[in-house]
């Protein structure tokens, strides 16, 4: 008993300890990377959410650019077209992550493996067309802008930089602790044990649809989430955010933070973000004159890094050094 | 008397001769120190850095290799001719994956990393409306070359300037009364339908029946669509004209459907070359082509009466007769709206020597002499022609050139006048504040 509750405060001083730093780097860091942290913070809760559902569910999905894009629609259109105010678009935004996390998941859980990967790309295939469809509303793929007027939050003007890094580093500390608890939870154990054997949970007297379902929605919600507050501090809304590239990408950073880590959804999103970056550095200071794309680059570092951490960043750590890493 | 005298030159009446001896020593030393000189030569000598946002990688890749061509050739040429009020021009150039998200990290990367004094670029509409809003916060001029209404719609902000090329509402307004005299009255509009299309579908209607014209159809075209034969029964039978915008991978394959549908007897053709930018108007299946007829922002193919001008851009940006790349036959230019790269670096030298541009702290007077031009002569520097600028909606006004696909080739038939495609500004820019 001791034992555990040595991790679970050796676990609650690195979250904090995370923060904190998160905290500091709004002093240190150059104007360009701040601007840049406040994206990734965001980002970072969007994969955090998909991780809830892929690293500790075990459900493949890839069809989760719709929550994001739930969100991301619900606090823009709202601004957009009803001048609703900040949380209040911020509260539409979760209703719609909510909503929808609720049917499409109630209607795809009942497949499972790859077939539950189609559905949910099917769905999110859907969604990406509904808002190219409604272009009379959304303008598609061209997308709208919230004037910076609209981004405020009582005194708090959200465009500018500080009050921006801020306001995501509170989201992104809501959706860790909250994350934290959920998987510390009985729920979370449940989540974990449906992954490992969902049959064997079954026939230990849980509910897994009920389970599954619940991971669903939490993880649709921290998604949405992540899209409003995308759309409330950087302004802009359209299609792209929908199409199937950004379900593809929360798998991607996850997989490279480490799946069903709390920390690796942050840390994923960082090092991609920072390996096209500095990719496209290198190559335009090194090699003005060579006709490669920095793809290139991030291809031989993802091959790397999975041959050197097949569980991703911190679940090879996890795995090699640190147990006790949630 | 001399502490008075003292306090009237110095106001800290604690201040003696000997602190202020060495403050001043302290700041002869300061501007010594590399750092000040460096900023002092800044004034002078330092390039003027320009980002160019280039769409690299993704769908906007073919299109994004000749802005970057005729971005860099202008460049030389600009420098050749002494720089920017005496300034030589620095090309910054960042990779926006024809994304949005990454289109507006790329205008924070150079605005907060590169440090440059302006950003330019991109086609792609969504990365631009995504980008702008990164601009307008940052109070970075962003001059783009997109030619979308999203700038003269007035929906974007004071910082967004799209100076060096016409907007869709105005080239599908240029084209619609000569179409309506010379092709056919009847006309069926096929569009993707998203906004793209959609702005055809709503623009293109108005002037084109003003003139006579009746649009007879309407046939959207769902995207992610890449067999379009089924959606052809939808064109009404007394259609004379069928007008399409189909862009993507899609459009050879909708060209081949479209002739394999109608054989030799169908409605004739008015297509934008956006479907065709890049791709040679001779590739198999595009035989149907020939004798259809086609919007050119600026003619791909050099015409018998080219100008000086045109000739002379056409050499520096490295296309041959055909509008392919010199060193590459089969490298077909976007030539129809790279001359938009071209242009609008010459309005940027122009705005900038208007307002005595000396660095980032200019930028609000740059924004302000950019809204004092109003017209762009044709020359060398703006060899598609005369262009009108509408400092309210950050819009220039040109002349479109309408081609006609014959020999294999697309030979220039009509040019509009600018009058032709002109509009009532929707929007004032100039009353935004700074």
């Amino acid at each position: 008993m001791n034992a555990f509750a040595a991790i679970d405060r050796r676990a609650l001083a690195l979250h904090l300890a995370v923060i904190a730093v998160l905290f500091v780097l709004q002093f240190v860091l150059p104007a360009y990377h701040h601007g840049i942290m406040a994206r990734i913070l965001v980002l970072a809760v969007f994969a955090m959410g998909y991780n809830l559902l892929f690293g500790y569910t075990g459900l493949l999905s890839l069809g989760h650019a719709m929550f994001f894009s739930a969100g991301l629609y619900g606090a823009g259109l709202s601004v957009y077209h009803l001048d609703w105010s900040v949380p209040a678009a911020f509260g539409a935004g979760l209703a719609g992550g909510l909503v929808l996390s609720a049917a499409v998941g109630f209607l795809a859980l009942r497949t499972t493996g790859v077939a539950f990967l189609i559905v949910t790309m099917m769905f999110g295939q859907v969604a990406y067309l509904f808002t190219l469809y409604f272009t009379d509303w959304t303008r598609g793929e061209e997308g709208l802008t919230l004037p910076q007027a609209a981004r405020v939050l009582g005194p708090l003007d959200l465009t500018d930089p500080t009050t921006r890094y801020f306001a995501a580093l509170v989201l992104f500390t809501i959706a860790l602790f909250v994350t934290l608890a959920l998987v510390r939870a009985p729920f979370g154990r449940v989540l974990v044990a449906i992954r490992e054997n969902e049959e064997r949970t079954r026939m230990l007297g849980y509910d897994t649809f009920r389970n599954k379902l619940g991971a669903t929605i939490a993880s649709g919600v921290i998604c949405a989430a992540s899209g409003a507050a995308y759309v409330l501090l950087f302004g802009y809304f359209g299609s792209s955010f929908a199409a199937v590239q950004y379900s593809i990408l929360p798998l991607l950073w996850v997989l490279v933070g480490g799946a069903a880590t709390t920390l690796g959804p942050l840390l994923g999103t960082i090092l991609m973000f920072y390996l096209v970056d500095l990719s496209n550095d290198l190559l335009n200071s090194r090699f003005p004159d060579w006709d490669v794309s920095y793809l290139g680059i991030v291809g031989v570092a993802l091959v790397l890094l999975i041959l050197f951490f097949p569980k991703g960043l911190l679940g090879s750590v996890r795995d090699r050094w640190v147990r006790w890493l949630p | 008397m001399t502490g008075k005298r003292t306090s009237l030159l110095l106001p800290n009446k604690n201040l003696t001769r000997r602190t202020a001896l060495k403050g001043m020593g302290a700041a002869a030393g300061l501007m010594a120190a590399p750092g000040f000189v460096r900023y002092s030569q800044a004034q002078s000598s330092e390039p003027i850095r320009i980002g160019f946002q280039a769409h690299r990688t993704g769908i906007g890749a073919a299109y994004g290799r000749w802005y970057e061509r005729v971005t860099t050739a202008a460049a030389q040429a600009i420098n050749d001719a002494g720089g920017i009020n005496g300034r030589p021009l620095e090309i910054v150039t960042e990779d926006d994956g024809t994304d949005p998200k990454r289109g507006a990290e790329v205008v924070e990367k150079f605005a907060n990393q590169h440090k440059t004094d302006v950003v330019f670029g991109t086609l792609f509409s969504h990365v631009v409306v995504g980008s702008a809003p990164a601009a307008g916060e940052l109070k970075m001029p962003y001059y783009v070359v997109s030619e979308g209404y999203h700038v003269a719609s007035g929906s974007l902000n004071r910082y967004v300037f799209q100076p060096g090329i016409t907007d869709v509402k105005a080239q599908v307004r240029a084209v619609g009364p000569w179409i309506a005299e010379n092709v056919g009255k009847k006309i069926t509009l096929v569009y993707p339908d998203y906004a793209f299309g959609h702005d055809h579908r709503d623009k293109f209607p108005e002037r084109f029946e003003a003139a006579g014209g009746t649009v007879v159809g309407l046939v959207p075209i769902p995207p992610t669509e890449t067999s379009f034969t089924r959606y052809f029964p939808q064109i009404p039978s007394d259609t004379e004209v069928i007008y399409h915008v189909m862009v993507g991978p899609g459009v050879l394959t909708f060209v081949k459907e479209l002739g394999e549908f109608y054989g030799s007897s169908g409605p004739k053709l008015f297509g934008f070359i956006d479907s065709l930018e890049a791709v040679d108007i001779n590739s198999p299946g595009l035989e149907f082509l020939d004798g259809s007829y086609f919007w050119e922002g600026m003619p791909r193919y050099l015409q018998p009466d080219a100008s000086d001008a045109v000739k002379a851009y056409r050499a520096a940006v490295g296309i041959d007769d055909n509008g392919a790349s010199v060193n590459d036959p089969k490298d077909v230019s976007t030539s129809a709206h790279m001359f938009g790269c071209w242009e609008t670096l010459y309005i940027i030298k122009e705005a900038m020597e208007a307002a005595g541009y000396q660095g980032p702290a200019d930028r609000a007077k740059l924004v302000e002499a950019t809204e004092a031009l109003t017209e762009f002569p044709e020359g060398p520097e703006h060899p598609q022609g005369l262009k009108v600028f509408s400092p309210m909606i950050h819009q220039s006004f040109g002349q479109q050139y309408i081609s006609q696909v014959s020999g294999g080739k697309l030979n220039v038939v009509h040019t509009t006048s600018i009058e032709d495609g002109m509009y009532e500004p929707e929007a004032d820019y100039t009353s935004m504040p700074l």
